[in-house]
């Protein structure tokens, strides 16, 4: 949003030009009641349920009963020595690491190809942002049986291509699975990054990319020791919501493996979903979930942080 | 040729190759969802080591088949109404909600409407999937297990956050100009909110009601947490949970529900996307 002189509207100046003082013209007042059902309706069904995700981690609360006993540190102790919640701890990281390090190479390949322009470019931006748009769900059902192991037409291609001899059972080996949950989740964060580093160069002066060029400064020159750095706040933006939407996503690994085989690919989401939800011990479950807290707040700080540095927000 | 315009030429060509690549990636699991649901099944189930069988292309011709079993096989149509109901419902909550929250952050909380928009937007960052299990408790006190209700009373918290936060930044983008020639004209603020501003925000509202739908209609985690009859299903939990009969799956049918369903709202999304990127960057860029 463009940052106009008088953004806040002139709360000195207008009670001197109209001092009726009357309720339809106190603006703050006016303000509080447009504002309060709004922020009830978060704080009640955000952030309360946000409390209670936090207390029931430390209780021995299940789906079958209303009862809530205190149970301390019970659940963590029990999730910290389960191989399992260690294996989807670290699964979370790895898919996260690794799909937002092929966001980074993909968005920022993109937002260069589609800054300049070509024939069929509308049709190519629709098309690039169509894993954007589409539900996660359907996504995923889509690469499921894109990675049949019967099936998968990306055996095929690659047999046909002299590339492959074996066998690939994507969906049924960890290594491999893990490796299709990087790669659809890179393919539907990618396009969203891209848009956000597109619209970040559109506001790199140009004047800068001209003077560099009048000094020689070449393609690579240009991309790695001004675009990108300049680029480093829009960048963190997509990344940072990336982080987010992949380390909390449940929809892919559940629709793609079921957290399979033997409880291999399992991330947080999915195992918190499986202990707590199917499995109806509603306090692991919770502790499950608990452990995406710290980084959400590193999230959140970042963004506080970055919003401040580009003048933008709070001040 | 020089060489000057031999290295144009290169620059061109690996334009091309770049933009080729990338658009192909991201568009080839829709391509396949096209094909395999136009595909005949022996066209179809068709071992990917035989390699003398294309599977790129139709080798037989195409057929209507799997769209005619989605449509009156299954539950499919059911779950676009169900999802329609609940997303007219949402939007209607969120527009009543967001809107006046989001017009009232940008023009009349003064300074520390900055702070409260920003401690709003925050919350849009607590995903689903911390919240399921406190909500499991809550819909269950509620009475609302398995019920739309549910779903309804949930979604909201998805798209007030960023909708709030939406209308700020476009009531921020519009001049102040009107609304101040209103009251010098001797309009109270609050004939201002109910006889000006109306018509000034109305592509922001657009732009709500279009968030709202796309949110909801990608919505998975709560839909799979308290929806468990498949009557009941919204579309994007029924296709790739109830669309399998038994270890049965029906690939073609599954392709194209998810086809159907999702290029209408991509082809929406797009209509709006600088509008929410321009939000989603938080005003770093100036869209």
């Amino acid at each position: 949003m463009t940052r106009r002189e008088p953004a806040d509207p002139p709360a000195s100046a207008q009670p001197a030009l109209l001092a009726r003082g009357t309720l339809a013209d106190r603006g703050e007042l006016l303000g509080g009641l447009m504002l309060a059902p709004a922020l009830a309706y978060v704080a009640l069904l955000a952030g309360i349920p946000f409390l209670l995700a936090i207390a029931l981690s430390f209780s021995d609360a299940t789906a079958g009963s209303l009862r809530f006993g205190w149970a301390g540190l019970r659940n963590y102790a029990a999730i910290l020595s389960d191989p399992v919640f260690r294996r989807a701890l670290w699964n979370t990281i790895v898919v996260t690491v690794g799909s937002q390090a092929l966001v980074i190479v993909l968005a920022t390949a993109a937002a260069q190809v589609f800054r300049a322009s070509f024939p069929g470019k509308r049709v190519a931006r629709f098309v690039l942002l169509l894993p954007w748009a589409v539900p996660v769900s359907l996504a995923a059902i889509a690469w499921e049986w894109i990675f049949d192991s019967t099936f998968s037409v990306i055996n095929w291609t690659l047999k046909a291509a002299g590339l492959l001899h074996g066998w690939l059972y994507w969906l049924g080996e960890p290594t491999l699975a893990l490796l299709a949950v990087i790669i659809v989740q890179a393919w539907r964060i990618f396009p969203f990054a891209t848009v956000i580093v597109l619209a970040g160069l559109t506001s790199i002066p140009q004047e800068i990319l001209e003077a560099a060029t009048v000094d020689g400064a070449g393609f690579w020159r240009r991309l790695f020791q001004i675009e990108l750095p300049l680029l480093l706040p829009v960048t963190s933006v997509a990344v940072l919501f990336g982080t987010v939407y992949t380390a909390t996503d449940l929809g892919v690994v559940y629709v793609l493996t079921g957290g399979g085989p033997a409880n291999s690919t399992h991330v947080l989401p999915t195992l918190a979903f499986q202990r707590g939800i199917l499995g109806a011990d509603l306090g692991q479950g919770a502790a499950i979930a608990v452990f995406l807290l710290p980084l959400l707040l590193v999230v959140a700080i970042l963004m506080l942080r970055l919003a401040r540095h580009t003048e933008v927000g709070v001040r | 040729m020089t060489r000057r315009t031999l290295r144009r030429l290169l620059g061109r060509a690996t334009l091309y190759a770049a933009a080729a690549a990338l658009t192909a990636f991201a568009g080839f699991p829709f391509y396949w969802m096209l094909v395999t649901a136009f595909k005949q099944n022996r066209d179809l189930y068709v071992g990917a080591s035989d390699l003398r069988h294309v599977p790129w292309v139709f080798n037989q011709s195409p057929t209507l088949d799997h769209v005619r079993l989605l449509l009156h096989g299954t539950e499919f149509p059911h779950w676009i109404l169900n999802t329609l109901l609940i997303v007219a419902v949402v939007i209607a909550v969120t527009v009543a909600l967001a809107v006046p929250a989001g017009y009232s952050l940008a023009r009349l909380a003064g300074r520390w409407g900055e702070r409260l928009g920003i401690a709003i937007f925050l919350t849009y960052l607590i995903p689903p999937t911390l919240l399921f299990i406190p909500f499991s408790r809550l819909v269950s006190l509620l009475g609302l297990q398995n019920s739309w209700g549910s779903l309804i009373l949930i979604y909201p918290t998805l798209t007030i956050p960023f909708c709030t936060w939406l209308v700020m930044g476009f009531m921020r983008s519009v001049p102040w100009d009107i609304e101040e020639q209103a009251m010098i004209d001797g309009y109270s603020r609050l004939a201002v909110i109910l006889k000006v501003v109306p018509r000034l925000i109305v592509p922001g509202i657009l732009s709500v009601v279009v968030f709202a739908f796309t949110l909801v209609m990608q919505e998975f985690v709560y839909a799979l947490t308290f929806i468990s009859s498949v009557e009941k299903m919204t579309v994007s939990l029924g296709v790739p949970i109830a669309l399998v009969r038994g270890d049965v799956y029906h690939w073609g049918a599954l392709m194209a529900a998810a086809l159907v369903t999702s290029v209408p709202i991509a082809i929406v999304y797009n209509l709006f996307l600088d509008r929410f990127i321009e939000s989603f960057t938080m005003g770093a860029v100036k869209g």
